[in-house]
């Protein structure tokens, strides 16, 4: 036996000792009936030609890989950021699994958030008992300030109706009639977690502003949208605010309760928008989204009510940041300080210092709407070429919002924009017309294996790194964060690909 | 005024489609702004109104397009007698998928696209009984404010009337939705008018119109029309701007019913003579075969 108590190898050197090398050996042998290698790479290469390429975009029934998650892994994110709110999802318990697993293992913190563990019994006689259980059980046991419910398709196949629901369970006594139970329906075979978090941010605020009227204020309300890096970009947009001297109220903040210290103690909240915030967020002036696409019946909502509102599309870098604080500017009338115009010369000084190795470089992106709107932005004013833009839960306007910027830069010609598609078709695309970086989530690695294209991993899900979200892409700073992390990889590749002693290292620098 | 909500229930095969038309087609002649939304597969709710069956349904071509986000409304909202707005939410062919859940995308995509801006009125025709949470779509919060059920005579008629006031009675106490009243819709059965009458006062509601039988009816519907156009002059024409008349007049006026136990039903319809206890039974077949012995021998 390889393994031992004084050495244990990790599955890493372990299965690469003889004995497992063996056994998957006779596996492969005597049960996987495999082809011989040579058709097997004769395959694989034909699956990087065009004529593979035409075959895969024409695909219609079928989505490998979607750079996209469902609805009420939005809610939850959502839900997340305001005070001791716990997140109620009313359907099957697996989908509440894989919400909580998949925020765990972006952030590396616990998620909590409870399911109402809908069955057999309940997909037929529909789900109220499982919402007056429930909602007694969960507000019982875990306290909360606030129970946000959103819905698994289960529930919104047989037509579970939340508002009718949650009244039932109010008068049966599961909480009290004046327990904040706002709720999202949030089926996951509609739109994408940009949707659900767009739904259940108008769900939250419905429940607290359409109880009261509305007396005009001078704050501003800020809502990030759905974003992996909200942890630190939440306390970058805190910071630039507080510097501008800024009256504001962030909706929806989760860069407590998906940070939390390590001193010895569980709690499942920390931070958050407060309820009293939230319901005298009514009164504000005005509300900035930061994620188009992310608010857009928010947005509505808040116009609606006598909001003056305004959508950027996930600000990064020196124009981002810049149209965020000038929107804040016009929308607060406050002046932008010194200090951060400090900061913006700062980081123009580096992406000039950096720029020969910058400029020219194509590069592919993927992600959700807003962030690769934000990110092609970033890549043109540092005079690197964006080719191919991807957006699994990217629509027509999407689609046309990306055009218009491409149009807006020289560095924007011949970019193509691909709405709707998914990252097997990136691969296809990606092997035929190859650039020199991928910039998306940890799910691009699979497309850096096998194309060897380097991926530069700016969005969420990040599993396979840790603790980038605790820097943030937003604002001047998180603007260096971005540069540096691009061009980290543009010199790490630099020297690979200049370190063969007397052949490549004429290049092998020791100063970039 | 305030944009009014109405919605058409009651057991398959009674008329639903055809009541409702024919009063829509009243109410329009009132001066009235008329959207109607039709949440049955067989998407024949609009067809004597439009005098064609419309084929363009949400979900059919929601399905075409790939996803119902790629719609526009002009594609599935339709013009028909005097201006009304006709929709249906079409849906699954029988036997697969899930009807319900289309009749859900379909009122939500009608709402975010703005059908039911600039219209008083918005009519939701419901195919049979409410047998699952989709079909109940019409009466959640903020859609109809009243139900009409069309019934008649019939015991299965009266059983499902009752059982959609249970329907509306589980989201009543919490929202906003009331009965309107029962339509009976006649079929010429004992005791008709005294039997919806009966069921109307269990119900804590009433019947808002009796509607005579008439062939014209049958006549105008061959010529996919309704009797409002196709007789404007006809008694039965007369019959359909009164209900519209009652029904317009009607609103606010709905109550939360009181839906009675199976028992309490057939007790009814004992009462009135259409059943007969078990005993009745037992002793009747005894007589008969009695009956038959006494004429053998």
């Amino acid at each position: 036996m390889p393994q031992s108590a004084e050495k244990v190898l990790d599955h890493k050197p372990l299965f690469q000792e003889p004995e497992y090398q063996e056994m998957f050996k006779a596996k492969k042998e005597q049960f996987e009936c495999p082809h011989p290698d040579d058709k097997v790479q004769q395959i694989a290469d034909w699956t990087k030609s065009w004529d593979y390429r035409e075959k895969n975009l024409a695909r219609e029934a079928l989505v490998v890989n979607p750079a996209k998650a469902c609805q009420p892994l939005g809610a939850v994110f959502a839900a997340a950021g305001f005070e001791e709110t716990l997140s109620f999802v009313h359907g099957s318990q697996g989908c509440v699994a894989y919400y909580r697993s998949h925020l765990a293992r972006h952030f590396k913190e616990a998620s909590s958030a409870v399911s109402s563990s809908m069955t057999e019994d309940a997909a037929v006689f529909g789900g109220m008992n499982n919402m007056i259980d429930g909602l007694a059980t969960a507000a019982s046991l875990y306290k909360p300030k606030m129970i946000a419910v959103s819905t698994t398709c289960m529930a919104e196949v047989i037509g579970d109706d939340l508002q009718a629901f949650i009244a039932n369970a109010k008068d049966k006594g599961s909480v009290d009639a004046e327990f904040p139970v706002p709720f999202a329906h949030t089926p996951a075979f509609v739109g994408s977690h940009t949707t659900g978090y767009d739904n259940m941010m108008k769900g939250i605020l419905t429940y607290f502003w359409n109880k009261g009227t509305r007396v005009a204020g001078e704050k501003l309300n800020v809502i990030p949208g759905f974003d992996g890096y909200a942890v630190a970009n939440n306390r970058e947009l805190k910071r630039m605010l507080g510097l501008m001297g800024v009256e504001y109220t962030l909706l929806s903040d989760v860069s407590d309760v998906y940070d939390m210290p390590a001193d010895g103690t569980f709690n499942m909240y920390a931070g958050g928008t407060t309820i009293e915030d939230t319901a005298a967020a009514l009164n504000a002036k005005a509300t900035l989204s930061l994620q188009q696409y992310c608010t857009e019946k928010t947005l509505e909502y808040a116009a609606e009510k006598g909001q003056a509102v305004k959508a950027l599309n996930y600000p990064m870098g020196v124009k981002g940041t810049d149209a965020f604080l000038m929107a804040v500017k016009e929308l607060t009338g406050k002046d932008v300080p010194d200090a951060l115009l400090l900061e913006r010369g700062r980081l123009v000084d580096a992406i000039a210092d950096s720029m020969n190795y910058l400029h020219g470089k194509k590069f592919a992106i993927y992600g959700d709407p807003d962030f690769t709107l934000g990110m092609a932005q970033f890549l043109l004013e540092v005079g690197a070429e964006p080719t191919h833009i991807l957006a699994t839960n990217g629509g027509k306007a999407w689609e046309k919002a990306v055009k218009e910027l491409l149009a807006s830069s020289p560095f924007g010609e011949g970019c193509q924009v691909w709405a709707g598609k998914d990252l097997w078709h990136l691969r296809s695309i990606l092997a035929t017309e190859p650039t020199d970086f991928l910039i998306g989530n940890s799910y691009g690695k699979y497309l850096e294996r096998d194309l060897g294209i380097p991926l530069i991993r700016l969005t969420f899900p990040i599993f396979d790194r840790h603790h980038h979200h605790r820097f943030p892409t937003f604002g001047y700073q998180g603007g260096l964060r971005v540069l540096v992390t691009i061009l980290d990889k543009i010199m790490d590749q630099l020297d690979v690909e200049t370190n063969i002693p007397g052949k490549t290292d004429i290049s092998f620098d020791l100063t970039r | 005024m305030a944009l009014r909500q109405i919605a058409f229930y009651g057991k398959g095969g009674i008329g639903k489609s055809t009541t409702s038309q024919n009063t829509l087609a009243a109410l329009v002649e009132m001066g009235q702004k008329i959207l109607i939304v039709g949440c049955d597969p067989k998407a024949d709710s609009t067809r004597l109104i439009l005098n064609t069956k419309l084929q363009d349904t949400v979900l059919h071509l929601a399905a075409e397009a790939g996803s119902v986000e790629d719609l526009e409304l002009e594609d599935v909202m339709k013009i028909g007698y005097k201006g009304i707005k006709c929709t249906e939410s079409g849906g699954p062919e029988p036997g697969v998928g899930c009807a319900g859940r289309g009749v859900i995308t379909a009122i939500n995509f009608l709402e975010e696209n703005g059908a039911y801006d600039d219209v008083d009125y918005v009519s939701y025709d419901v195919l049979g009984d409410v047998v699952c949470g989709g079909f109940a779509m019409p009466i959640r919060e903020n859609k109809a404010q009243e139900i009409y059920i069309v019934m008649s005579g019939e015991m299965m008629a009266l059983y499902a009337a009752n059982n959609i006031s249970k329907g509306i009675l589980k989201y009543a106490n919490t929202g906003g939705v009331r009965l309107g009243g029962l339509i009976c819709n006649e079929r010429q059965t004992d005791k008709e008018l005294e039997l919806a009458d009966a069921l109307a006062a269990k119900l804590g509601s009433k019947v808002i119109h009796f509607v005579p039988r008439d062939n014209i009816v049958q006549h105008a519907e061959l010529r996919r029309q309704t009797v409002i156009q196709y007789a404007p002059e006809s008694k039965q024409a007369e019959e359909y701007r009164q209900l519209a008349t009652k029904i317009h007049n009607n609103a606010g006026k709905g109550v939360i019913p009181t839906p009675i136990s199976m028992e309490e039903l057939e007790e009814m319809l004992m009462e009135f003579g259409i059943m007969k206890s078990d005993e009745q039974a037992l002793a009747e077949l005894e007589a008969k075969e009695a009956a038959a012995a006494a004429a053998k021998a």
